[in-house]
């Protein structure tokens, strides 16, 4: 098999960033090609240089032998590349036909043919067996199925070589599975495609070959599945793999001892409220956490998990139920009042209510006691105790740059969240809310994060972990709740958790059901 | 009866025009605020030119053509250049009262215009001005052109999630482009429809807030031809009542049913008379590279 693509010396900055530094990339037709990279790598704009929507500032690129220059994605849609992004490029209110014909929509200029675009994505789904409803609008699919749309927008206008970027991130277990089906099925048909990701394990799972990006620069080319390889071939560990992309060796246990849970701190009972759209969103949610263990929820994106933060948090007004903190009623207090009594919060959106990005690190790290002692005294604000704080959690939290007056903003992302999480946790908080608390930050924070989840935990805290990575809930919780339509359907001992139980009740599916089918 | 119809038909005329310019721009993500200007603008050059040439057809596309170039100004400032748009808009605002003023008074030294032919009234079914069956002819094609065209579903593409339409190749710019520009042709028609179709000459600050009115038509109309027409028809008649009631000698303040547009507008962007909810990135200045 010969080279669909070539990549050479692609480089890329943003300002002072180098993203893509030098990187070399060659793709074999009709493989499954991993690139492999933490949060930041450089992966994305990598690909999207391909696709045309960044010029390289250096580099070459050959598409099937020959040199290209790609200068808009209408370019590489002419050569046959297709991307489907990590950010899913649908409008919502349109139906999936008319996203999936956009730009080259079928009729005349002066007709939109909707009956012949509907064929033909009827046609095209079945060939290719992505199942979706051509006339339903997109923003009332399922994620998968938005999936789906996203891939065959791409087989529609004809892509040979397919750039998924981390097409897992949203998906179930189940869901996961399907797309690896559809994945094999796309390459037997002779498609290409290339697979993003950063999780070791859906490398070894579904890749021909891989390619680890580092820092901008591709540290390693290898084999994985043997098809198509010259010879015999080893394929890398978990471990070997982890090592490349972080540049050095990484424990991927999260090493805790057994929980001493205590009395329960936070009860939910029967809590309800209405999401964004005026729809219900909790339907009688019933919890216990207590003093000193960590409660995972685990859940597909939007099942509820935001409303439910944002209700305990008071951040949103439930329509029923009650939530009370070490046996006080706190439903109806202001956030204020509750972070006072004792609640602490980790966003699950960094930069929109994690951060004031364009505060400085001291003052982020006094965010929600900046009005009392010893940071404001009458009214005025101390700023040599602001100064200090920060300075103290900048070193026990290893935040860099360690400088104070530093933009939160010009923070990475690990940074910025070790910033929210040293907050937090300075609060010596009794209940500690933690949503997605290393949701794209690079491997050496996550571990550092999770080090310090289970620490608090060890000293007495109660821990509520709303997260929608599996592995990081198996690897964290002494307990684990499932959320599926606003409810939590079930509740287990971490022990008898597995990932395909877990998966199937986020699905919907009942427990029994669930583990029915591991029996089986 | 026909009265009442006739005069609402009247005042909702340059509305429907002049909210179905401001929709081209609004789908198309750029927000257009400068539609009382530019209809001003348009006002005054059909006035101008049939003045000086004795056409007032050619005073009509001068109209047209003058809305496109103050149009292009804003679409410049505010695609090209990414800058606010309501700023942009409110500029252009005061720009236009300030050229047509100028030169108004430089044309006719009074300010105003001496009356001019106006565009001949119809005379079947209703004595009225072309402009009316016009509007609604627009109106017609301007829900085609919507919602049956291939451009149509570019348009709102790039007004629901510019990047979505970039990737899919279409250019986000050109379609903006379009939109504020296509705004500018038929808020300079609806300009002239009021002076040269429905009156018969120029007046400084004529225009006198319809603009914004089409703008509240058009939010009231949830953003659709139809919508907008019918938001227009139903400002046209509070205003043709209040003559019509001051004729009977029924006391309501003026003051209140001018205001009635614009109550109506907030309650629906407040959602209390049906929801009215924007195209999604209206107002954003689309940057290629950003993520
Ligand atoms: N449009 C942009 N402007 C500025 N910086 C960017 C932009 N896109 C990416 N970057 C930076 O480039 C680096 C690589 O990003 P990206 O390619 O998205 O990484 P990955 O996809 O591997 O997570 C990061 O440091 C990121 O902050
Ligand atoms: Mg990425």
């Amino acid at each position: 098999m010969g080279n669909i693509l070539e990549m050479r010396g692609i480089t890329k900055r943003f300002g002072p960033v180098v993203a893509n530094d030098g990187i070399d990339l060659e793709v074999r037709e009709g493989e499954i090609h991993a690139l492999l990279g933490e949060n930041g790598a450089g992966k994305t704009t990598l690909m999207n240089i391909l696709y045309g929507l960044y010029q390289p500032d250096a580099g070459e690129i050959r598409y099937k032998g020959k040199p290209v220059t790609i200068t808009d994605p209408n370019r590489a849609i002419e050569l046959g590349i297709g991307m489907v992004h990590q950010h899913f490029m649908l409008i919502p209110p349109f139906t999936v036909a008319e996203n999936i014909v956009l730009g080259h929509e079928p009729g005349s200029k002066t007709r939109l043919d909707r009956a012949g675009a509907v064929e033909k994505v009827r046609a095209l789904s079945q060939e290719f067996g992505l199942k979706v409803d051509p006339t339903a609008r997109v923003e009332s699919i399922s994620v998968g199925m938005q999936q789906r749309v996203e891939i065959l927008k791409a087989l529609y206008r004809g892509a040979e070589l397919l750039i998924l970027d981390e097409p897992t991130a949203v998906l179930t277990p189940q869901e996961v599975q399907e797309l690896i089906g559809i994945m094999r099925r796309l390459v037997e048909q002779g498609r290409t495609i290339i697979f993003i990701t950063h999780k070791l394990k859906e490398v070894l799972r579904i890749a021909d070959r891989v390619t680890v990006i580092r820092q901008g620069r591709n540290v390693a080319t290898l084999d994985i599945s043997g098809r198509g390889a010259p010879g015999p071939v080893t394929p890398p560990t978990e471990a070997e793999l982890a090592a490349l992309m972080v540049g050095r060796a990484v424990s991927l246990k999260v090493e805790k001892g057994p929980a001493k849970p205590g009395e329960p701190v936070l009860e939910v009972e029967g809590l309800e409220c209405l999401g964004s759209r005026g729809l219900p969103a909790l339907k009688g949610v019933n919890l216990t956490l207590r003093a000193g263990e960590i409660l995972g929820i685990a859940g597909v994106d939007g099942n509820g998990q935001t409303e439910l933060i944002e209700c305990l948090t008071g951040l949103r007004r439930p329509t029923a139920g009650r939530i009370r903190l070490r046996g006080q009623d706190i439903t109806r207090l202001p956030v204020r009042k509750r972070f006072e009594l004792g609640l602490a919060h980790i966003p699950e959106d960094r930069q929109k209510r994690g951060l004031v990005l364009d505060f400085t690190v001291a003052e982020n790290a006094i965010l929600g006691r900046h009005y009392r002692s010893p940071y404001c005294r009458l009214g005025v604000m101390a700023w040599q105790q602001v100064t200090a704080h920060a300075q103290r959690l900048i070193r026990d939290f290893d935040i860099r740059p360690p400088l104070p007056g530093t933009r939160a903003g010009s923070l990475s992302g690990g940074n910025q969240q070790k910033l929210i999480v040293a907050r937090e946790i300075d609060k010596e908080p009794v209940v500690l809310i933690a949503a997605q608390p290393t949701r794209g930050v690079d491997v050496g924070a996550i571990e550092a994060i999770h080090r310090r989840l289970v620490a608090e935990r060890d000293r007495g805290r109660a821990v509520l972990l709303v997260s929608l990575e599996l592995d990081e809930i198996l690897a964290l919780s002494d307990r684990i709740a499932v959320m599926y339509e606003g409810r939590i359907v079930a509740e287990m001992p971490a022990e008898e958790a597995t990932e395909e139980t877990l998966g199937l009740l986020m699905a919907g599916g009942t427990r029994s059901g669930a583990e029915g089918g591991v029996a089986r | 009866m026909t009265i009442i119809i006739e005069s609402t038909l009247r005042y909702a005329m340059p509305l429907i025009i002049a909210a179905l310019g401001g929709m081209f721009s609004e789908l198309s993500g750029v927000v257009n605020i400068a539609l009382e200007g530019i209809m001003l603008l348009g006002s005054f050059t059909a006035v101008a030119v049939a003045y000086l040439t004795g056409n007032t057809y050619l005073g009509v596309l001068a109209a047209m053509v003058g809305g496109v170039a103050l149009a292009s100004i804003h679409a410049v400032v505010s695609i090209r250049y990414k800058a606010n748009q309501v700023v942009s808009g409110t500029a252009i605002n005061i720009l236009a009262s300030g050229v047509t003023t100028m030169l108004a008074r430089g044309l006719w030294a009074e300010g105003g215009s001496p009356p001019i032919q106006r565009i001949p009234d119809l005379t079947w079914p209703f004595r009225i001005t072309p402009f009316v069956p016009l509007a609604f002819l627009l109106v017609a094609l301007c829900h085609w052109f919507v919602y049956y065209t291939p451009m149509g579903l570019r348009l709102r593409a790039v007004g629901e999630h510019p990047k979505a339409a970039d990737t899919a190749g279409i250019s986000v710019e050109r379609m903006r482009y379009f939109g504020v520009l296509m705004s500018g042709v038929l808020a300079g028609l609806a300009g002239a429809g009021l002076s040269v179709g429905l009156l018969s000459g120029f007046e400084e600050g004529m225009t006198n807030g319809r603009g914004f009115i089409a703008l509240a038509a058009l939010i009231f109309g949830k953003w659709t031809p139809v919508g907008a027409c019918l938001a227009a028809l139903l400002f046209g008649a509070a205003t043709a009542s209040q003559t019509f009631m001051q004729a009977l000698g029924i006391q309501i303040p003026a003051q209140f049913l001018l205001m009635a547009p614009y109550i109506l507008t907030m309650l629906a962007l407040a959602g209390v008379v049906g929801r009215s909810t924007p195209p999604a990135s209206v107002g954003i200045p689309y940057e290629k590279g950003a993520s």
